[in-house]
């Protein structure tokens, strides 16, 4: 009996009905973000949505989500007209709350429909993969508390990941341009797109060696079928716009901010910016002296920051460094395409990967981006054991680095109770799909004291470690009166502990899928996705 | 004891123990975070501000004083009515305030206090409260349940996950306590315990203790105190050995009068100064001035109010005295049959049976005492979940004018809704082809307890009808008190409407309960544990 598939079928549910409950908590600026944005789409022409600034929150997504708030904003005004008004600010009456919320909510359906779109190609661990997606914390603390859209982003990233696996590229493509169209932070794994598209689609042999390329094979109709579907879904969304694309493109790519957000994500910069921290304490001692400047990085107030030890990041540096970093990857990718029946799992996994890179060194990144990894590889967690092992770290990992998005502390245990959850699904189900059948009961080894399945002492001891960490942040930082003299510890610990997680995880995560070969296959617990691979034409 | 030696070695499922405990848990904190009764509603305020104003009370005066009007203590306003073990508690809280915010729980000052602070500071309190003595009692039991399941039963109710899950999961605890700010998770858990050495372990002594520091945390559990009091007594008559047989019923019965008049002389110990101490304590718990009820109750005395009104008939004294007869006569059957045809099984109906008729009769009831009856059903539940799932819904229903009046709508709907998807997968999961509407039907849901017996007969279809239309004038008395604006002649229409609609139900439920006490047979199957190998 696969009993695991039932454990989870309580929380098919729930976790909207849970979100629907803490609708009326913690509204932050992005609510006001998109309450502007509703205004300026419904009052204004289309040439002024992208000059309109009576708000510091200017429109700054492309236009299919402009007209996406357009549509929202004529049925907004059946709840309250008045949240429409351009010079409206910071309005929050309850109807606007409602509609907002219930916006959020309505739109999350497309993520459940690209979820279930997921989760159905897989045999053993659907229901898993169905629950551990829907009951994301990170989604849920990102949309449903903070308020975005991302569910809705999600779903057309599942959408276009689904039929990637299915073979139907045209479609995929389509799904994957209307989403670039959505926002264009997507843009960073466009790489993994081209390439994949490239040697899956236009090449259409496709040899087992892996080395080989058969040139001969190039299809330039299939070629061509693809640029025709991406043209015309970016004419559809920047054709209106054709006149003030260089006032648009300003908007879409600012470069005023600083490298890090006011709370750094854990990346890499976080490492390097807690070094800078340490070096400008450390050497003074030594008898070095550095130059002193006033400004702090986690103040939040302060956009542009120079390190003071280490060399200054310029935007171009960053990426550089991520596209270099993502380089390896998109070659092994090249190469492990050539084998029809797997090569729809390695494309999920270079995607991770390219966007793990672009997380690491990205420019000004947002501590969400990590849901651009977490959520493709809660789909690849029953389809192997690798990924199975460390999505477990990762999720955990991931989803407490987003801890201080929601700031109130009232909202403390809301947050550890939805990870709670979300990790006891993932530690409890996961690993019994990985499970080597035991040969005699003697040989029934006992798992160590206190060490999580799948685990090393070491993963499992950084885990208990953000334990730790959180009775520190919340209980003994204020009971050492630290929270006066030194008000951003915490922050600053927490995303330099995770960035170590996150940091493990990316070396970790690229070794296995560069030294990733057919060879390995069949992995226990293995799903074999190669049934939807069909032959291109 | 290594672990071969434990001769009651059992198994339990615990495939969905953690993630159903820890979402249980979220559903608590996601209640909590909605406004609690009260809220920014000078002068009174709501429980909220009774709950601190006694941690204030507490913390600054003397212990003797508690109960009296003194100049610093205002009986009239909110002044302490419930047993000494609640005002412990209070002052333990009252000392953690102190510690962390003197503003909360200043003399005086205080009055009022409120800040997001100190509303996160109180919902811990009630939080830390509920895990300490209401979860941990609700595993224990459903550990037992499926601990003395006979091993070829496959009731899905009783696997401990599931079973306890759903019991948790019961939202009129979880509205009351972590919404509109009570803590009735101490007094019912204390209870729970009671109930469970009594059930599980047969420690008549230990159940003793328990419900003796329940009912000193709230009097109201004087509800559960007959069907306890008649099971203890009878247990004392039997299994005596043959020789010195009065000898043996003396000894059983000083155990437990030392363990009641102990427990009771440690908690009073601060108020036996003199009788009048005593006495004021017990006038403040009991007061009889106070009428036969307050608000909209679903018992019978504001059933036949609709058509008679009671209190322009009737004195207090009279109504008091009516009551008193009517609650005797309602729980007379029940206990006699417990006590002359005792098992444990019926003790649990019996506990059902008895607190409802208190609930229907008595005097003085309160909305919330609906808990009281609701959490002793949810014991019952896997026995027959489809009349208890009926009851808890009703008992849900009938508080929700106290709900929508401290805005806790939208809980009120999350929360219920959850209970139903839980209840509706456990069917499914023992039976593959069930839909999720399939809890409405009475037939696949008695199967799901009794796999062998085969009862589709009219009754049971007849049941199912029953439940949809109930179930369907339920959510239409929800639509219409939200929508609809009463006449202003009846400003308590729908209050009114519900309360009559539920006390209709309690009162087929409360002769249910009686017929199932009744014709459960004295002598039980033997119980077999299951055991590994």
């Amino acid at each position: 009996m696969k009993k695991w598939k039932y454990k989870g079928r309580f929380r098919v549910y729930l976790p909207r009905f849970s979100a629907l409950k803490t609708k009326i908590l913690n509204r932050s600026t992005d609510f006001e973000v998109h309450r502007n944005w509703l205004a300026i789409t419904h009052n204004l022409s289309i040439d002024q949505w992208y000059y309109d600034s009576t708000s510091e929150w200017t429109l700054d997504y492309p236009p299919f989500f402009a007209w996406l708030e357009y549509i929202l904003s004529h049925m907004a005004k059946w709840f309250d007209p008045k949240m429409l008004h351009v010079t409206n600010l910071n309005y929050d009456s309850d109807m606007t709350i409602l509609f907002q919320r219930l916006s959020v909510m309505a739109l999350d359906l497309i993520y459940i429909l690209g979820v279930k779109s997921c989760s159905n190609l897989i045999g053993n661990g659907k229901l898993l993969v169905f629950i551990l997606l829907v009951s994301n914390p990170g989604l849920l603390m990102v949309d449903h508390i903070h308020f975005q859209y991302n569910g809705l982003l999600y779903g057309f990233l599942l959408l276009s990941i689904s039929n990637m696996i299915t073979s139907n590229y045209i479609q995929a493509a389509t799904w994957f341009a209307v989403l670039l169209n959505l926002k264009h932070i997507y843009a960073y794994v466009a790489p993994v797109y081209i390439v994949y598209l490239l040697r899956a689609y236009c090449f259409t042999i496709s040899s087992s060696d892996g080395i080989h390329t058969p040139w001969y094979s190039f299809s330039i109709t299939n070629l061509f079928k693809l640029a025709i579907t991406v043209t015309i879904v970016f004419i559809l969304s920047f054709g209106p716009f054709i006149d003030h694309l260089p006032q648009l493109l300003s908007r879409l790519f600012p470069f005023k901010r600083g490298l890090c957000h006011a709370y750094w994500a854990p990346n890499f910069w976080a490492l390097y910016n807690f070094g800078d921290k340490v070096l400008q304490q450390i050497l003074p001692k030594l008898g070095i002296n550095v130059p002193k400047l006033e400004a702090s990085m986690t103040g939040g107030l302060v956009q542009e920051y120079d390190h003071i030890v280490l060399p200054t990041i310029k935007p171009w540096m960053t990426f550089i460094l991520a596209g270099f970093s993502m380089l390896p990857a998109l070659i092994k990718l090249w190469c492990l395409c050539a084998d029809r029946r797997y090569r729809a799992l390695s494309f999920i996994r270079c995607l991770i990967v390219c966007a793990t890179c672009s997380f690491m060194f990205g420019w000004h990144v947002h501590e969400k981006a990590i849901l651009m990894l977490l959520i493709p590889l809660s789909f690849m967690s029953v389809l192997g054991d690798e990924d199975g092992k460390l999505f477990l770290i990762i999720s955990t990992v991931g989803h407490y680095s987003l801890f201080p998005l929601l700031y109130p502390k009232n909202l403390l245990a809301i947050k550890i109770f939805m990870l709670l959850t979300h990790t006891a699904i993932g530690f409890g189900n996961i690993p019994s799909l990985y499970e080597v059948p035991q040969k005699s009961k003697s040989s029934k080894r006992r798992r160590a004291f206190m060490r999580l399945p799948m685990l090393s002492h070491i993963e499992s001891l950084y885990i208990y470690g953000l334990l730790i960490l959180c009775i520190y942040e919340n209980v003994l930082h204020a009971a050492f009166g630290l929270d006066r003299t030194l008000p951003f510890l915490p922050l600053m610990l927490t995303s330099v502990y995770c960035s170590i997680g996150v940091f493990y995880f990316w070396i970790r995560y690229y070794y296995y899928f560069l030294t990733f070969n057919l060879s390995k296959l069949p992995m226990v617990g293995s799903v074999n996705l190669s049934v939807y691979a069909k032959k291109v034409n | 004891m290594s672990r071969k030696a434990d001769p009651d070695r059992f198994n339990v499922t615990k495939d969905a123990l953690l993630p159903g405990l820890f979402f249980a848990l979220l559903v608590r904190w996601c209640v909590a975070a909605y406004p609690y009764s009260g809220q920014k509603k000078p002068p009174m305020f709501g429980d909220y501000e009774a709950q601190r104003h006694w941690q204030e009370i507490t913390v600054h005066m003397q212990i003797k004083n508690w109960y009296y009007n003194t100049t610093q203590n205002d009986l009239q306003y909110w002044g302490l009515d419930y047993p000494p073990l609640t005002a412990y508690h209070s002052l333990l809280m009252g000392l953690v305030a102190d510690w962390l915010d003197p503003e909360s729980v200043r003399l005086f000052a205080s009055r009022g206090y409120e800040s997001d602070t100190h509303k996160t500071f109180m919902r811990w309190t009630v939080f830390l409260s509920d895990i300490y003595f209401y979860v941990t009692a609700v595993l224990c039991i459903c550990i037992d349940a499926e601990r003395v399941k006979p091993k070829d039963q496959k009731n899905v109710f009783k696997r401990m996950d599931i079973a306890s899950i759903l019991f948790l999961l019961y939202p009129g605890l979880i509205l009351i306590d972590h919404g509109h700010f009570q803590y009735n998770c101490v007094s019912l858990g204390l209870f729970l315990w009671a109930a469970f050495f009594i059930v599980a372990i047969e420690n008549d002594v230990l159940a003793t203790i328990f419900f003796v520091l329940a009912l000193n945390y709230k009097q109201m559990e004087l509800y559960h105190a007959l069907p306890f009091f008649c099971y203890l007594l009878r247990k004392c008559f039997i299994g005596l050995p043959p020789k010195g047989k009065i000898k043996h019923i003396v000894s059983n019965f000083n155990k437990l009068a030392i363990a009641v008049i102990s427990c009771f002389i440690l908690i009073w110990y601060p108020f036996t100064g003199s009788w009048n101490d005593i006495l004021q304590v017990i006038h403040r718990v009991f007061p009889l001035k106070r009428g036969v009820f307050e608000d909209k109750v679903s018992n019978v005395w504001c059933f036949i109010n609709v058509f008679v009104k009671l209190k322009t008939v009737y004195t207090n004294e009279d109504m008091a005295q009516m009551c008193l007869v009517a609650t005797a006569a309602a729980v007379l059957p029940s206990c006699l049959d417990l006590f002359f045809r005792i098992n444990k099984k019926k003790f649990v109906l019996s506990l059902i049976n008895v607190s409802l008729a208190f609930f229907l009769f008595s005097f003085q009831v309160h909305e919330k005492s609906i808990l009281l009856v609701a959490v002793p059903v949810a014991m019952h539940f896997p026995e027959d979940p489809f009349m208890c799932f009926w009851f808890l819904l009703m008992s849900n229903f009938s508080m929700l004018p106290l709900l929508l009046r401290d805005g806790l709508l939208i809980p009120f709907i999350a929360t219920n809704v959850i209970y139903i998807c839980f209840y509706s997968i456990s069917i499914k999961l023992a039976q593959p082809s069930a839909g999720f509407f399939s809890f409405f039907n009475a037939n696949r849901v008695f199967k799901t307890v009794h796999t062998t017996k085969n009862e589709n007969s009219v009754l049971v279809n007849l049941l199912s009808v029953n439940f949809f239309f109930s179930v369907f004038g339920m959510f239409w008395l929800l639509v219409a008190s939200l929508f609809i604006v009463p006449p202003p002649s009846y400003p308590d229409l729908f209050p009114l409407m519900i309360s009559v609609y539920c006390c209709s139900h309690f009162l087929l439920f409360f002769i249910y309960f009686n017929h199932q006490q009744f014709s459960i047979p004295v002598s039980l199957p033997a119980v077999t544990k299951v055991k590994t190998k």
